[in-house]
């Protein structure tokens, strides 16, 4: 490994108690890259961003940030880091620029300068109109903005985001993506934690996907999509349509397990060959059998496959998407499908 | 896309300052942050305005005629020894529960992420906290010169019993900070404050006379820091003292004493202060 890794670490552990929150955690995320950090709940993002933000001692193992080890060089590594946590560290009685001119002045910037950079980054985030309120009166996305423009106030060469957009609503989420682009764009290192496959898609250049505190798969998104192989068709039923019957007819275009959606009447698997008249020959096979298809479309795998695929459980989504989300899905065969479709569709048939 | 970058053009870095310089200046700003919540809710400051006022009333007017002291005096002259340490003492609840909250919140966490001092969290808060508890000194002695209180000494003798009720006042946020430290909530920290506060001024000298108390309480009552605050600003006043003719060092002492137990709990709550902040924060 070259000087050119702005984020280093090598076989992290850290305990708490029994649970065992990182097991051996490995990564190297390049000088003026943006590295996605994706798992589910406990799976040791967190714990990982704060070891290697020194807030947290590891057991075992060790990491570098810029080449400074974040055990013995802590203090360097400060200088030289921003944070964004889960949630907003921000004083709520303090105005949103106050905030920000005690965190610069805190991260040894002079009272002019930490001044300046506050009414810069006010403006950048499009919070001047609120600067001069406290806090506690900011909207989520407002304090989520802040508390990032305070991370950044010291402007740190690799900037640490735990979750930056976790319950934000669409819009927010999209001003913080174009907001974390637009750092990318000017170079600086970026670790980014999330939930949300489609987040590490959209951001990261590169992404490990982590569970129970190790690295289970790591690589740009193409790759990881590529390692869980081709194309996948999704076919969306109509109203009453037996989704077993479906999935069984489904199976000599298909390579793999078909996973079924029973709320959204939706079936998905990964296919044997693509090309021309892949969708023509599977509506036909399902009008065979008697199931009409409402909508049929092939897609590459998105990360969501991967996740499934390495973890053999779901990644959690969004908050935003659909009502019931994940859970509904079940392998196609388990129990209770079908039986809900009909009552849903009672009203609609 | 607006003109302003969100990195921006490196500015010059105020770097050039030694290691104990910038402790300063990091307990300077967050003694301004602490300041500056009160002048966004001065409602805060309660405990050493409106609370003041109302005990030495309460005290003056309900309790004060039922009291008798020891060899004579107006129990309104006794009375505002006692207050000031029960004012100051009162103030160590609050410091536990903004540490409660700090630690509670992401804040520290963000302080622990940047190149500061790591003491200056509650280096800063105390020294606000000290701040407020010179509003809570002045709030007493003025409404205690209201129902009749007087200094009958010099300027120097006054200097040196409000200056030793702040260094007393001082000790206790240090065991208002810790105790912030080992509790996880605001509310546990307020019940917490009331359980100790509460029998801490109340068995000793500062309302009622150790003489009135049972035999078996009165030796706590005078070992109390308590009761040697109340003596010794009592002697330094010039206002009736009764404690003065008890045979117990620290009553023949006060000052001595009161300097000795504020001394020793800075000496034990403020590195242990430190010591659980790093912990708990270390996780």
């Amino acid at each position: 490994m070259g000087n050119d890794a702005a984020i280093r670490a090598d076989q992290l552990v850290k305990n708490f108690g029994k649970t065992k929150a990182l097991a051996g955690l490995s990564l190297s995320v390049p000088r003026g890259s943006v590295f996605g950090l994706l798992g589910p709940n406990g799976a040791g993002k967190t714990t990982g961003v704060r070891v290697l933000t020194t807030l947290l001692l590891p057991d075992a193992g060790r990491a570098e940030v810029l080449g400074y080890d974040v055990v013995k060089d802590a203090g360097p590594v400060r200088e030289r880091i921003g944070l964004t946590g889960q949630y907003a560290a921000l004083d709520d009685y303090l105005s949103g620029r106050a905030n920000l001119i005690m965190i610069g002045q805190l991260g040894r910037l002079s009272g002019r300068e930490a001044k300046r950079r506050a009414d810069d980054l006010l403006e950048r985030f499009d919070l001047t109109d609120a600067a001069g309120r406290a806090v506690k009166t900011y909207s989520g996305g407002m304090r989520r903005r802040l508390d990032l423009a305070a991370s950044l106030i010291g402007r740190p060469e690799v900037l640490f985001l735990d979750e930056p957009t976790t319950g934000l609503d669409p819009r927010s989420r999209a001003v913080m993506w174009d907001i974390i682009r637009e750092l990318a764009a000017e170079g600086t290192t970026l670790l980014l934690t999330t939930q949300y496959l489609e987040e590490a898609d959209q951001l990261a250049e590169r992404v490990a996907v982590i569970d129970t505190g190790t690295v289970i798969a790591e690589g740009t998104p193409d790759e990881l999509k590529e390692a869980v192989g081709g194309e996948r068709v999704e076919i969306a039923l109509t109203p009453g349509a037996d989704l077993d019957k479906a999935a069984a007819a489904l199976t000599m275009y298909t390579a793999g397990p078909v996973r079924a959606d029973v709320a959204a009447r939706r079936l998905d698997a990964p296919i044997t060959a693509s090309g021309a008249g892949i969708t023509t020959r599977i509506v036909r096979a399902l009008d065979d059998v008697g199931i009409e298809v409402d909508r049929i479309s092939v897609r590459r795998p998105s990360l969501d496959d991967v996740f499934l695929n390495l973890t053999g459980h779901q990644a959690e989504h969004k908050p935003a998407s659909r009502p019931g989300g994940p859970e509904d899905s079940v392998p196609i065969g388990g129990a209770g499908t079908g039986s809900d479709d009909d009552e849903q569709e009672g009203e609609a048939a | 896309m607006s003109a302003v970058t969100i990195t921006g053009t490196q500015g010059p870095r105020a770097r050039s300052r030694s290691s104990f310089a910038w402790a300063v200046k990091d307990v300077w700003v967050l003694t301004r942050r602490s300041l500056a919540r009160i002048r966004r809710e001065p409602e805060t400051l309660a405990d050493v305005t409106i609370q003041p006022i109302i005990f030495v009333l309460l005290f003056c007017y309900v309790f004060g005629n039922a009291i008798r002291i020891p060899g004579g005096g107006n129990y309104h002259e006794y009375l505002i020894g006692g207050m000031l340490g029960m004012g100051l003492a009162q103030t160590a609840p609050g410091t536990a529960v903004a540490m409660v909250t700090d630690m509670s919140t992401g804040l520290v966490d963000r302080f622990r992420s940047l190149p500061m001092s790591r003491a200056a969290v509650l280096a800063g808060r105390s020294i606000a906290d000290l701040l407020t508890q010179v509003i809570g000194v002045i709030v007493t002695a003025g409404v205690g010169l209201a129902v009749g209180w007087r200094i009958h000494t010099g300027v120097l003798d006054a200097l040196a019993a409000f200056g030793l009720a702040l260094l007393f006042g001082y000790a206790f946020t240090w065991a208002g900070a810790c105790l912030g430290m080992v509790l996880r909530s605001p509310e546990a920290a307020q019940q917490a404050g009331f359980i100790i506060f509460l029998p801490l001024t109340f068995i000793s000298s500062a309302f009622v006379p150790v003489q009135a108390m049972p035999g078996w309480l009165q030796p706590v009552a005078e070992w109390n820091p308590m009761s040697s605050l109340a003596a010794a600003t009592r002697h330094y006043f010039g206002n009736p003292n009764p404690a003065a003719g008890i045979h117990s060092w620290p009553m023949e002492h006060p000052v001595l004493a009161v300097a000795g137990w504020s001394l020793l709990m800075l000496a034990v709550f403020a590195p242990l202060a430190v010591h659980l902040y790093r912990r708990k924060a270390r996780g």
